[in-house]
């Protein structure tokens, strides 16, 4: 739609695009790149089609990089230590050119978040957006929001230092009380639900938390410096109600939709325009349906990524598509068992009214008479006894725009362990207790959290873009140079999900993708921190880490 | 990758006759095959050595290690022969780079190739091994010239690496963290004419710590090295580490290896 819209390359009935089983995106395949129009303009120019690949040097050099803030913050508390006021100063990065989010990403995504999960009478903040001569930076995994925890959560445990508290009892002081909902943030949001308190004590209570200064103790006797440190994260997801963005600015509706597609024989089809880059929508999709209709889980086919063949699609990005793309799902599954108890009705010789439904099977209220759904898809592609003013077939569309963002919130505990000499950090142990509301598939779910605690592990400590300071050249431009976190950076995991359902989308969910690498980098730091008693920037590479620990 | 010649002998001799002046032997091609694909280099011809038997393979005898240039750092690594006479070689060559590279690379290819961070050069510096070509012998500490740079002539092939199996010796090294060459790599030999400190990663190419040595003559204790330092002028200093950093974890590997040293 970019392209044909805002680029003019093509009219968009005569654009077709097919991506399949895309390995990963994490924010950088959102956008439109230079080379995608050009690439299409030059097969228009010289009518032959053209294949483009860009190799791993060539991404590193013009797929968007992520997170560059420079930051000024400053928090005023009373003298019990409950927060008065929160004033930040921030310079965004921009790269050279602006890419598709790229301003949304330090302001819309950033500054609205910058309330955390406290309760802060006012907020000030300042963003300013510049251009530069680096890598256009944009969203990443998260976009905006790590910035944000990490500034507020950085600043928590810096405070309850100065003030002589333990950082989580600062933080449950200040936190938004699980009755307060719906609640308004003096920057725009209003946060549908939560339990704030219930996620960081059952973090603390993973990781042992009261026991902590006996194992900084067994450390100290090895000669190495413990360190504990806590994020309690919020993100906005499920992006987002179309007014709003477009109050905001967005040139774009944030709805989804979706065709669920009964076939003859009773299996489905359900079309989506959420696609899938590693995420299992193919697995949860088709979770929905089996649970709402009662078809068995292998009897759904879930297809996208094909503009031809699925329904319009705003994009699989800000923790969206289950709460965006899966309600619309929901919605058309709905509106299917609407028409399935009208036919339900006449065959069954009942009124639609006294048709009660459960799991794909429809009954007739108080009695023992039933069909099943597969029965009346059979029924509505072969209607040689069917109602008279209703449509063959059963196959139903739905769009739908969400009420809200929804607000996943949790908190993570980091705890690490630092070699002196060397400068080494070992993560020891990690808990993280997220809310992300009702849930459907919990191992997804795990995944995603494993998945993202790596990516903020990765910032924290191993990954930063370095250019020439002379030449401007790119220096981290392969895997030789650019440090992706790799297994054995990694500790073990300990996941656990409290549930407060998401009040605004029908699932009751409120997204999982993003929750890790947001909270990651602000745990991890405040753990490195501690250990510490000092305060270095990310990443905390083992050089930074041991010149700090030799002043420690 | 720009087009070049190929040729794939069976025997050293025909090898060393089939490498004129704008070509290159191919050994595990770990680091070559990227510099070509990356058209950093270009070659008229390359000459495999992949099928010449009598470079591959590990005896011992008497109180040497012979291993043949192209055998690869997973057969060094899991060498029963290498783990009972030098242990700290074959733990050395199972934490080169990643499985892929230790399956392919090769121990000729390697030295012959001299990075400054590969780990390789320092054990052959500490241990005292001696490079065998194709027409001479040379001392590993003549061998290693500078950065990329090594004593071979044009064409000279090398056959076989032999080391003496020393009384004890440790390998420490600090991967970067990305690459996982080594920042600095300290092998450690006490060997029959003393002790002897090899280097690597810190520098352009591998060297000796005198002081370090001196100091584990007298006692080979990981104490011994802990308090030496070692000047960081002509140090190595990139984005992943400076040369004080270097410098420093010099002293902190070279105590390890010695703790680790069997």
């Amino acid at each position: 739609m970019i392209l044909s819209a805002f680029v003019a390359i093509a009219p968009e009935h005569k654009l077709r695009v097919i991506a399949p089983d895309v390995g990963g995106g994490f924010g950088s395949k959102i956008f439109v790149y230079a080379e995608e129009t050009t690439t299409i303009w030059a097969a228009k120019r010289v009518g032959r089609p053209i294949k483009w690949t860009a190799d791993r040097s060539e991404a590193f050099l013009t797929d968007a990089h992520g997170r560059d803030h420079a930051t000024h913050a400053e928090m005023a508390f009373d003298a019990d230590g409950h927060i008065l006021g929160f004033r930040v100063s921030t310079k965004a990065n921009m790269g050279a050119y602006l890419s598709t989010f790229a301003s949304a990403v330090p302001t819309y995504l950033y500054a609205t978040l910058l309330n955390g999960q406290y309760k802060m009478p006012c907020i000030y903040a300042e963003v300013m957006a510049g251009f530069t001569n680096t890598t256009p930076v944009d969203a990443y995994r998260g976009a905006g929001r790590p910035e944000a925890t990490y500034v507020v959560e950085r600043m928590m445990e810096r405070a309850a230092r100065d003030m002589n508290m333990d950082p989580t009892e600062l933080r449950m002081k200040n936190f938004i009380s699980p009755d307060a909902y719906p609640y308004e943030t003096p920057v725009i949001m209003t946060y549908d639900s939560g339990d704030y308190p219930l996620t960081m004590n059952t973090a603390k209570k993973m990781i042992d938390y009261d026991g902590f200064q006996a194992r900084k103790a067994e450390s100290a006797s090895r000669g190495k410096l413990r360190g504990i440190g806590s994020a309690a994260y919020i993100e906005a997801c499920g992006i987002a109600p179309s007014a709003a963005v477009g109050s905001l600015g967005a040139g774009v509706g944030l709805w989804e939709s979706a065709e669920v597609r009964f076939n003859p024989t009773g299996s489905v089809t359900v079309f989506t325009g959420s696609h899938s880059h590693g995420q299992g929508h193919e697995t949860t999709f088709a979770q929905l349906i089996a649970d709402k209709l009662g078809v068995p889980f292998d009897q759904v086919e879930v297809v996208h990524g094909d503009t031809t063949k699925v329904p319009f699609g705003m994009g699989t990005y800000g923790s969206r598509s289950l709460a965006v793309g899966g309600s619309a799902i929901v919605k058309a599954a709905d509106k299917i068992v609407e028409k399935a108890k009208k036919i339900a009705a006449h065959l069954m010789e009942a009124s639609a009214d006294d048709i009660e439904h459960s799991h794909g099977v429809f009954s007739i209220a108080g009695t023992d008479k039933q069909m099943t759904i597969g029965e009346i898809a059979f029924a509505a592609y072969v209607p040689h006894n069917y109602p008279e003013d209703l449509e063959p077939g059963l196959a139903e569309n739905a769009f739908y725009d969400p009420l809200n963002f929804t607000f996943p919130a949790g908190t993570h505990i980091a705890e690490v362990e630092i070699d002196p000499d060397t400068g080494i950090v070992d993560i020891v142990d990690w808990a993280a207790a997220d809310d992300f509301g009702n849930i459907i598939n919990p191992m997804i779910v795990e995944g995603q959290v494993h998945g993202g605690v790596a990516q903020g592990i990765g910032q924290a400590l191993l990954e930063g873009v370095v250019y020439d300071d002379t030449s401007g050249q790119l220096l981290t431009g392969s895997y030789m140079d650019y440090c992706m976190p790799r297994a054995d950076d990694l500790p073990s995991f300990k996941v656990e999900a409290t549930n407060t359902p998401c009040p605004s989308n029908p699932l009751g969910v409120k997204g999982c993708g993003e929750a890790g690498a947001i909270a990651a980098p602000a745990a991890l730091m405040n753990a490195i921190t501690d250990a510490l008693g000092k305060e270095i920037d990310m990443p905390a590479t083992p050089e930074k880490v041991w010149q700090a620990a030799q002043s420690a | 990758m720009y087009s070049f010649e190929y040729e794939r002998p069976k025997g050293i001799s025909e090898a060393v006759g089939a490498v004129g002046e704008d070509d290159k032997f191919l050994a595990g091609g770990q680091s070559f095959l990227p510099t070509l694909k990356l058209r950093l280099a270009q070659v008229d011809k390359l000459v495999d050595l992949g099928s010449i038997a009598e470079l591959k393979g590990i005896t011992v005898s008497g109180n040497e290690v012979s291993i043949g240039a192209m055998t690869t750092h997973a057969t060094v690594a899991s060498s029963a022969d290498v783990k009972s006479s030098i242990p700290a070689l074959a733990h050395l060559a199972a934490h080169i780079g990643d499985a892929q590279v230790r399956n392919r690379g090769t121990i000729g290819g390697s030295i012959a190739n001299n990075d400054p961070a590969a780990d390789y050069p320092s054990a052959l510096v500490a241990l005292g091994a001696t490079v065998h070509t194709n027409n001479r012998t040379i001392a590993a500490e003549d061998f290693f010239v500078d950065l990329f740079e090594t004593a071979l002539e044009e064409g000279e092939l090398i056959t076989k690496v032999t080391f003496p199996i020393a009384e004890k010796a440790g390998y420490a090294k600090f991967p970067n963290p990305a690459s996982r060459f080594a920042l600095v790599g300290v092998f450690v030999a006490k060997t029959a004419s003393g002790v002897r400190v090899a280097v690597t990663g810190a520098g352009p190419s591998v060297f000796r710590q005198g002081d370090m040595e001196a100091a584990l003559d007298s006692n080979f204790s990981p104490d011994a090295v802990k308090g030496i330092k070692t000047d960081a002028s002509g140090l190595n200093s990139d984005i992943h580490a400076s040369a004080e950093y270097r410098a420093h974890l010099i002293s902190v590997m070279a105590s390890r290896a010695v703790a680790a040293a069997s």
